[in-house]
């Protein structure tokens, strides 16, 4: 009755066989060619630390610089950083960011961002209705939960960092704000460069929202014309826990666009919106139904295309 | 004392065919787990095999778990009843595994870079799917690769091998059948210094025999230490492929010189 397929990674099988002799005599460089790329290790010594100065994901140890995660070198100057090839979201001040509330603390809530820690979003950080430049009330501060509640998804942007490396985010213009009509994609932060815009728009009459750290926002598109204007900020329809009436052939579109965006993270695709599109195309260019692209060789297919494009 | 199985015969074979000093296949396997996971990692000793999930740093659960000035690293064990010859269900607060948890984490929270993430936590969650000897050995260095993989800071690899001894000779990385019968030590190493971040021992060994086991057992470590780099290595250059091969143009070369 169901069928049930999930990704297949490519196998990393390093099988070793028959270590007679333990006592090994081996120059470790000589065994790894580099091919152009410097990748190190933790643990691995990378140069003296008198010339070099010692940046992000390396430490000092006996006058020697010392890789501390798995990823590749960068040497700027005079400075040696290891960049990881995998780590959650850091985040950066202006940075563009999907969020789920996770608290409601008084003034504040608390956002779960992929990131080490919660996000923090002030009262004094939305937009509050009745107009953008409205002043807080007492009466805002206990009812917090009509604007924002646990389990609410929304956009917002980092503001500044607290002491401790937290995130405070803001939400304070109209195109940031609560988030409804659609489906989150959780996928590793790497895939997601920096973009001029992260709010992407398909032909389909499907939004994406690429969040730097990781979360994609899919969802129906909004006209223009529709979105609310300065004058009237009407807080019913921004913070409406409501959905509007999402008909079949948008739904499978949003379906198509998640699984076509779950194929390319599994395979570590960088998800730029040239890509997306380049893959959306493909797609519809192909027989089947919306869930066959998760079955192995069409994602093989689709790879193979994107990279012959890029 | 007698056993029905030679340990060692006249040959200097072993039970499983090995020699005195041979380990035993090692298979790692870096790929996701499909768990969410930051980081995971599947390590075959011969028949141990062990699967380990890492998460973080993350959010901390419980609050007052936490420290203003590092991580939480949390570790938790779980052993398969189909994993031993006979089925035997044990729960989250077996005795043994909490002992195999709080050596774990005694073992890693020194090797961690923990100061740079102050109120988080680490979640290193350990999955036993088949015993056949070395357990801690394959706990120690499962985890340390599922640290590797999800980039969590470590001052170096951890590689951890056991080693025994059957009346004078010794041997190493032990079968469980082999554990059994034989004095055993597992010997925890950090490559790059040479430091000795974990013995272990719960038999009786003469004294005189300790020195050289144990000098064995860490340079045993070191060949150890190669397997995993390598697959840390490769697994590393395959995801720099990917993520290079759109777009953008390679990076890994010093910008120094040319402005």
């Amino acid at each position: 009755m169901f069928e049930f397929t999930s990704f297949r990674q490519p196998a990393d099988d390093y099988v070793v066989n028959n270590f007679e002799d333990i006592v090994m005599d081996v120059d470790d460089e000589d065994f790894f060619e580099t091919d152009g790329m410097n990748l190190t290790w933790p643990g691995k010594s990378l140069t003296s630390a008198q010339e070099y100065m010692r940046g992000h994901g390396t430490y000092v140890d006996n006058e020697e610089v010392i890789a501390s995660v798995s990823g590749l070198v960068e040497r700027v100057n005079k400075l040696i950083t290891v960049r990881a090839v995998r780590t959650r979201y850091n985040p950066e001040v202006g940075d563009l960011v999907v969020g789920r509330i996770t608290e409601v603390q008084p003034r504040r809530w608390k956002v779960d961002g992929n990131s080490r820690q919660d996000a923090v979003l002030m009262l004094s950080s939305v937009n509050l209705p009745g107009g953008v430049q409205r002043r807080k009330v007492e009466s805002d501060e206990l009812q917090m939960r009509s604007f924002f509640e646990e389990g609410d998804l929304l956009v917002a942007e980092v503001q500044a960092f607290f002491g401790d490396g937290t995130m405070s985010l803001h939400t304070r213009s109209l195109s940031y704000g609560k988030l409804r009509n659609g489906q989150l994609v959780t996928v590793p932060p790497i895939l997601i460069r920096r973009l001029k815009s992260h709010f992407i728009s398909l032909p389909c009459g499907v939004d994406l929202i690429l969040g730097l750290n990781g979360y994609i926002w899919v969802s129906k598109h909004i006209k223009e014309n529709e979105r609310e204007g300065e004058e009237a900020f009407d807080a019913e329809a921004v913070y409406s826990n409501r959905n509007d009436v999402i008909d079949d052939s948008t739904r499978l579109a949003i379906s198509r666009v998640t699984n076509l965006i779950n194929v390319l993270a599994s395979r570590s695709i960088p998800l730029t919106d040239t890509v997306l599109l380049d893959a959306y195309d493909w797609s519809l260019e192909q027989e089947g139904d919306v869930k066959d692209l998760l079955q192995e060789d069409a994602g093989d297919a689709l790879v193979a295309t994107i990279l012959a494009k890029g | 004392m007698s056993s029905r199985i030679e340990i060692l015969n006249a040959g200097g074979y072993r039970s499983d065919g090995r020699r005195q000093y041979e380990l035993r296949t090692i298979s790692i396997d870096l790929s996701p787990q499909g768990s969410g996971a930051d980081g995971s990692a599947s390590l075959m000793h011969g028949l141990t095999q062990v699967n380990v999930c890492v998460f973080g740093p993350r959010e901390a659960k419980m609050r007052s778990q936490t420290y203003h000035d590092r991580a939480n690293v949390n570790i938790e064990v779980a052993i398969a009843a189909f994993s031993a010859s006979e089925r035997r269900k044990r729960g989250r607060g077996d005795k043994r595994i909490l002992e195999l948890s709080q050596t774990l984490k005694s073992t890693f929270e020194p090797v961690i870079q923990t100061t740079l993430y102050p109120r988080s936590q680490i979640d290193i969650y350990i999955q036993v799917l088949q015993q056949d000897g070395g357990l801690l050995q394959a706990c120690i260095n499962a985890t340390t690769l599922a640290l590797a993989n999800a980039g969590i800071p470590l001052y170096d690899f951890v590689c951890a091998v056991t080693g025994g001894v059957h009346s004078t000779s010794p041997l190493l990385d032990l079968t469980l059948l082999e554990e059994n019968d034989l004095p055993n030590v597992t010997v925890a190493v950090m490559p790059r210094s040479g430091k000795v971040t974990v013995v272990s021992m719960e038999t009786r060994l003469h004294v005189d025999r300790f020195e050289e086991i144990f000098r064995l057992a860490g340079e045993a470590s070191k060949v150890i230490h190669v397997e995993m780099k390598k697959a840390v290595r490769d697994r590393t250059e395959q995801l720099v492929a990917s993520m290079q091969s759109v777009g953008r143009p390679p990076t890994g070369v010093d910008v120094g010189d040319e402005y």
